[in-house]
């Protein structure tokens, strides 16, 4: 085996194992939120730390890359791509420790079952993590195909965000004593939404690793 | 859109034998005016055979045989009528190893002229002058051009070889990995000049080091066992290349 390919299969490894740890993180953000459950909150908490270490090792791993290497066509554009999506992965990880913070601070709040379902939040969780779970098959397989199926999954984010705004503000006119709650509740429903809206940018960073096509702002 | 025929060199349907072994195979392609395009790919694989058709350095060796057309500035240069010194006045080579005449700085430089009937000691004095300049060489041996040109450095004997092409006025510059012998400092020096010659000098160039394809051309063309395999814009080649022979090449995957 050639060393560069060796290089890459070892900035890889460490990707993938980034990737289960947000992964992970991504999943307890959404159980702790969805049972205002502090213990699992403090787990995402105590775990942020590791994120971040992998974001530092496969940046410096990726400058050794391009440093030693000069990498070029598909080799370099693995290294660009892998240097945006490993900053996109970070920020999930930040999301995914952003909303357990919002659990600890808030604690009880005083939601009803049913605004929670009406919010969806269930389901807009559900919907991340699977194009998270897409994201990490796409790169693994190096399968356009499976990036491109992250962006339907992101229209329908978006519209569960947008509705979360009506629903939340008939809640604030009947509790207006809640305002504060729901704000915060917002801040936490909004972290998901960039959750899914990096999962895009990852999706096509993908796309321009594999096929060298660029669709940023192109409306896909 | 540049077409063909306002191209410098285009070759078409070019076929080059040693004997009975096909060294070039169907080659078609155009060179635009003040370009540099790098040919790049692995040793044997016909880049420097086909560079050196381009002055006809081939038609020395013996049993070397070409068909098809190669037009430089819209003239066959296989054609019957076509005078090879001329030619080669116009198209000037420089080789891999510095390779200069055992004589000073100035009469390696005033030896194309004089060769070529120029007689007139100012004339020669300016056009040295202006060559050396050229090369970028005019600053470090202007106070000792009667020296010996083998007491220059490797990397200014390489420039010195460009100044004595430069000379006689040629509008094409082949260079068969003209840095290749050289320290990283001298290939800079190299390379700062291609970029500069450009201007005024269509420039051909085989390279074996990818970051200097990269770094100095306009258009990179890979080469393959005689073939053409892909010729493109050396960014599109360097970062999306559209033949899997070509990415496995530049990438070091080859073989």
């Amino acid at each position: 085996m050639k060393q560069t390919e060796e290089e890459i299969i070892h900035i890889k490894q460490a990707v993938a194992e980034m990737w289960q740890l947000v992964e992970s993180q991504i999943h307890k953000s959404h159980q702790a939120l969805l049972k205002y459950d502090t213990m699992v909150a403090h787990e995402v908490q105590s775990r942020e730390k590791s994120v971040d270490s992998y974001e530092l090792y496969i940046d410096r791993a990726c400058e050794n890359f391009i440093a030693l290497f000069n990498p070029v066509a598909i080799d370099l554009r693995f290294v660009l791509s892998l240097m945006k999506i490993n900053n996109n992965v970070e920020r999930l990880g930040d999301f995914a420790d952003g909303i357990a913070h919002y659990v600890i601070t808030r604690q009880q709040p005083p939601f009803s079952d049913e605004l929670l379902k009406a919010l969806k939040l269930e389901q807009m969780f559900r919907e991340v993590e699977t194009m998270f779970a897409l994201c990490k098959r796409a790169l693994t397989t190096e399968d356009t195909a499976v990036a491109a199926e992250v962006f339907g999954h992101d229209h329908l984010v978006d519209e569960i965000h947008a509705n979360a705004i009506p629903v939340l503000a008939a809640y604030c006119r009947e509790h207006p004593e809640y305002t504060e709650e729901c704000f915060a509740l917002f801040g936490a429903i909004r972290r998901i939404e960039r959750m899914g809206d990096r999962c895009n940018n990852i999706a096509e960073d993908i796309i321009f690793y594999v096929d060298a096509k660029e669709i940023r702002h192109t409306g896909k | 859109m540049t077409t063909p025929s306002n191209m410098c060199i285009t070759s078409r349907n070019v076929n080059f034998y040693y004997g009975n072994f096909h060294a070039l195979k169907n080659i078609d392609m155009d060179i635009a005016p003040n370009t540099v395009t790098a040919l790049i790919g692995p040793s044997g694989c016909g880049k420097s055979t086909y560079l050196r058709l381009f002055n006809r350095m081939n038609d020395l060796i013996d049993g070397a045989r070409l068909t098809g057309e190669i037009l430089i500035n819209g003239r066959n240069i296989y054609d019957a009528r076509i005078d090879v010194d001329e030619l080669r006045k116009n198209v000037g080579m420089v080789f891999q190893k510095p390779n200069p005449f055992p004589k000073s700085i100035f009469e390696n430089v005033a030896y194309g002229l004089r060769v070529n009937g120029v007689k007139d000691k100012k004339t020669i004095e300016q056009r040295v002058e202006e060559s050396l300049k050229g090369a970028a060489l005019w600053d470090e041996v202007k106070d000792k051009l009667k020296k010996s040109a083998f007491e220059l450095s490797g990397g200014q004997q390489q420039r010195l070889c460009i100044a004595r092409a430069l000379a006689i006025s040629p509008s094409v510059l082949l260079m068969d990995e003209p840095a290749s012998a050289l320290d990283p400092i001298s290939t800079l020096k190299v390379e700062e000049l291609i970029y500069e010659l450009k201007k005024d000098y269509t420039i051909v160039i085989v390279t074996h080091n990818m970051q200097q394809a990269g770094r100095i051309s306009d258009k990179t063309a890979f080469f393959y066992l005689g073939e053409l395999v892909e010729y493109d814009d050396t960014k599109k080649m360097f970062l999306n290349p559209a033949k899997p022979a070509t990415q496995n090449y530049i990438t070091g995957r080859f073989g």
